[in-house]
């Protein structure tokens, strides 16, 4: 099968090429490992950044495309988590993390100061 | 029989780390001379006998002994000297047998080398370490075994992974390997030092060299593990919060974070039992880092062992080390005294946030790597945390980091005053608003992540230089220069990664032979593509002519290469490198016009993002030769042996 236009073919609109870079560093490559489709060799991942590539150009939203794929390929094509009841811990823990430990120091640089 | 020889030497060293760990724990609650005595010599042999181990699977690798099943399983005779070498630990087994060669043999350095520390306290963190050396003995005897014969032999090996074939990644895991250990050290050391109630300053300058040189070879890890990605896989990126990348990064960043600390221990007696825990958490995450790695838990091109079996038993180990602690942590932080006080605003005041802010990064990076899989075993439902979750999130506390680095090593201990302070930073804080200015004016519309990380870079560079204003330099202590120079270090690293990410032009088209294409300054002509061979895979490889201005043309040779045992294809870019940064081809396949596929980056400064690894590790190296110097200048004389 030969590779669809834009697989590997940059946007004419710099603009619109950013657009799409941008969420193409975002979409993992669903053959590969570890791997966004912007840094892949895979067939599929040629396949994906072509479909970027024509949506962006004809004026599509990157985040309507990225949720046309969440819609289609499900939560795990997606490198940027959403907030929903699965993935709350991944924003809550690290505020927690944060606020424990600026609690810690400052108990007791305050005990210090009374000392 | 050499195999079996080497299986023989495995056990024994097992019986004699289970021996270590009993005559240990005897000496030290019985307080009994004789078996504190003897503990020494056996963390010595109990080294030389996994070392005699790992020994004889290297030679069975480089003589390509096919009737082992690991090296038929993982080398050919075909394959280069090097591979074969290097194919000893580029497999589940010899990896785990290389780990716990340098675990026995890091026991056998503490017990030949440190003087300083009370007796019992020593003896208690071999001790440590042994039952560290145990878990793994019994993971390699029961679950890994690499001196399992195969029967009958086959006629030829199956190969290493053509990704693994590469000069850069024959070392890079031994040399992460032996920052993991190097953690594993300072934990036996805290262990040691709960033990025996003894959490002081000497236990502090016991454990420093190890962090220190722990830290050091993470960083080299990290750094080349970093160049290697970005040449290797073709696509001219260098980071990918992948979990395996991960998994180096977590022990980095408890080892920066425990390196600091044990500073404050070691000069004001702060920190005791923060240093502490930080020891454990630093072990837990390069525990972590192996799980993560060798279970096979992970989709990634380093998981190559897929077997639950082996993944349950490391996570049991990394329960019992970490649980244990833990709870002996709890059991004594009670009889650890509260350290040296000091103000807010002072050296250590710095220093307390700079280990809150690595602490909260290393929290993002943990709970981004270990959730989805966490997720996914509860619920079945796969998600992806990737670039944007850990960029947004450690990102913005990373760069508050590096402000802090600047404050930090100009402040005085104990107490400070925050405008003077500020004062002595005015000259960076000037250059710092300069950049800006010149930023906004000269590149309009750049991200707000880079334009701070370059402002930033700037005047954090400049302010690391500060502790060496007034001073003599030939008069200046080593570990100050190494510190100046490992703070330059992450300036140097983040100016090279806000550059790139900010500055980088890519060019992808479909070319055909002679046709020019831009990208950045430079002009590209594809010339000519031929078939090449390579000692073990086939390739094509583009002849690329490349001009930058009116400058002198000049070529370039990218190929992509096919491997045909096991099947894979890789892109070996080719790059120049010039003083303000790299130009970075790669021709890729052909479509059915007799187009090639043309793949092209130019990458301003990109360099100085590892070239600043390098300055940091060579900061720590200097600071290393500082500290040991200054410690053998004061050991009492040698005692034993």
């Amino acid at each position: 099968m030969p590779a669809a236009k834009y697989a590997d073919e940059q946007l004419a609109d710099p603009g619109k090429e950013k657009q799409a870079k941008a969420l193409m560093e975002t979409i993992r490559c669903l053959v590969c490992q570890g791997q966004s489709i912007a840094d892949s060799n895979a067939e599929m991942a040629g396949d994906m950044r072509a479909l970027i590539r024509t949506r962006i150009e004809a004026g599509e939203k990157p985040e309507a495309i990225r949720a046309w794929l969440i819609e289609r390929y499900g939560d795990w094509v997606s490198f940027k988590p959403p907030l929903d009841e699965l993935t709350w811990p991944l924003y809550v823990v690290p505020v927690l993390f944060l606020g424990l430990g600026i609690w810690i120091v400052s108990g007791r640089l305050k005990r210090r100061r009374k000392g | 029989m050499i195999a079996e020889a080497g299986l023989a030497a495995l056990w024994l060293a097992a019986a004699l780390a289970a021996l270590q760990l009993a005559m240990g724990w005897m000496g030290v609650s019985s307080q009994r001379t004789d078996l504190l005595a003897a503990v020494r010599p056996i963390a010595i042999i109990q080294a030389g006998l996994t070392g005699i181990a790992f020994l004889v699977l290297i030679y069975l690798f480089v003589t390509v002994d096919l009737s082992v099943a690991l090296v038929a399983a993982n080398d050919a005779s075909t394959k280069p000297l090097l591979y074969k070498f290097a194919g000893t630990w580029g497999n589940h087994e010899g990896s785990m047998l290389m780990w716990v060669t340098i675990l026995a043999v890091a026991g056998g350095a503490v017990a030949i080398f440190e003087r300083r520390l009370n007796e019992r306290t020593l003896i208690a963190t071999l001790a440590a370490q042994a039952a560290i050396g145990l878990g793994f003995y019994a993971f390699l005897l029961f679950a890994s075994n690499p001196f399992a014969r195969l029967d009958p032999a086959p006629a030829e090996g199956q190969g290493l992974n053509p990704l693994l074939q590469d000069p850069g990644l024959a070392f890079h895991p031994p040399t992460l390997y032996l920052g993991y250990v190097g953690l594993s050290v300072a934990f036996s050391f805290a262990v040691g030092a709960l033990v025996t109630r003894d959490v002081g300053t000497a236990f502090a300058r016991a454990m420093r060299p190890w962090v220190l040189g722990a830290w050091i070879l993470l960083t080299i890890g990290i750094t080349a593990g970093s160049y290697w990605a970005y040449y290797e896989l073709g696509w001219g990126g260098w980071w990918f919060w992948d979990p395996v990348e991960n998994a180096s990064l977590m022990p980095w960043l408890a080892a920066t974070a425990l390196l600091h600390s044990v500073t404050v221990l070691a000069t004001r007696e702060g920190l005791r039992a923060w240093t502490v825990m930080l020891a454990v958490v630093a072990f837990s995450m390069s525990m972590v880092g192996t799980f993560l790695v060798r279970s096979g838990i992970l989709t990634s091109v380093h998981a190559f062992a897929v077997d639950p079996k082996r993944g349950t038993f490391i996570l049991a180990l990394l329960a019992i080390y970490i649980g244990g602690a833990l709870a002996l942590f709890g059991l004594r932080v009670g009889t650890v005294r509260e350290g040296s006080r000091f103000d807010a605003v002072s050296r250590e005041g710095s220093l307390v946030i700079n280990n809150l802010l690595l602490s909260a990064i290393l929290g993002i990076v943990l709970v981004g790597t270990l959730y989805p899989l966490i997720a996914e075993s509860i619920t079945g439902e796969k998600l992806s945390v990737g670039p944007p979750y850990f960029n947004s999130a450690a990102g913005p506390l990373a760069l508050i980091l590096v402000v802090v680095m600047a404050a930090g090593p100009i402040m005085r201990w104990r107490r400070d005053d925050l405008k003077a302070t500020l004062t002595r930073l005015a000259v960076p804080l000037l250059l710092s608003a300069l950049v800006l200015l010149l930023v906004i004016l000269l590149a309009p519309g750049i991200r707000i992540l880079p334009l701070l990380g370059l402002v930033a870079a700037a005047g954090v560079g400049l302010a690391s230089l500060a502790p060496l204003w007034g001073r003599n330099l030939r008069r200046t202590p080593l570990y100050i220069w190494g510190m100046v120079i490992a703070h330059l270090g992450i300036a140097v690293s983040i100016a090279g990664m806000a550059s790139e990410s900010a500055f980088t032009k890519e060019t992808l088209v479909a070319a055909r032979i002679g046709e020019l294409h831009r990208v950045g300054p430079y002009s590209v002509r594809l010339d000519d593509v031929q078939p090449v061979a390579g000692p073990n895979y086939t390739a094509i490889e583009g002849t690329v002519t490349a001009q930058r201005g009116a400058g002198k043309p000049f070529t370039l040779h990218p190929q992509t290469r096919n491997f045909p045992s096991p099947q894979t294809e890789t892109n070996e870019a080719a790059i120049t490198t010039v003083p303000d940064g790299q130009l970075y081809v790669v021709v890729g396949r052909a479509d059915e016009q007799g187009r090639w596929q043309l793949r092209l980056w130019w990458k301003p400064f990109v360099t100085l993002i590892w070239a600043g690894g390098g300055l940091v590790a060579l900061g720590g190296f200097l600071s290393l030769i500082g500290r040991v110097r200054r410690e053998m200048r004061h050991a009492p004389p040698r005692e034993f042996l």
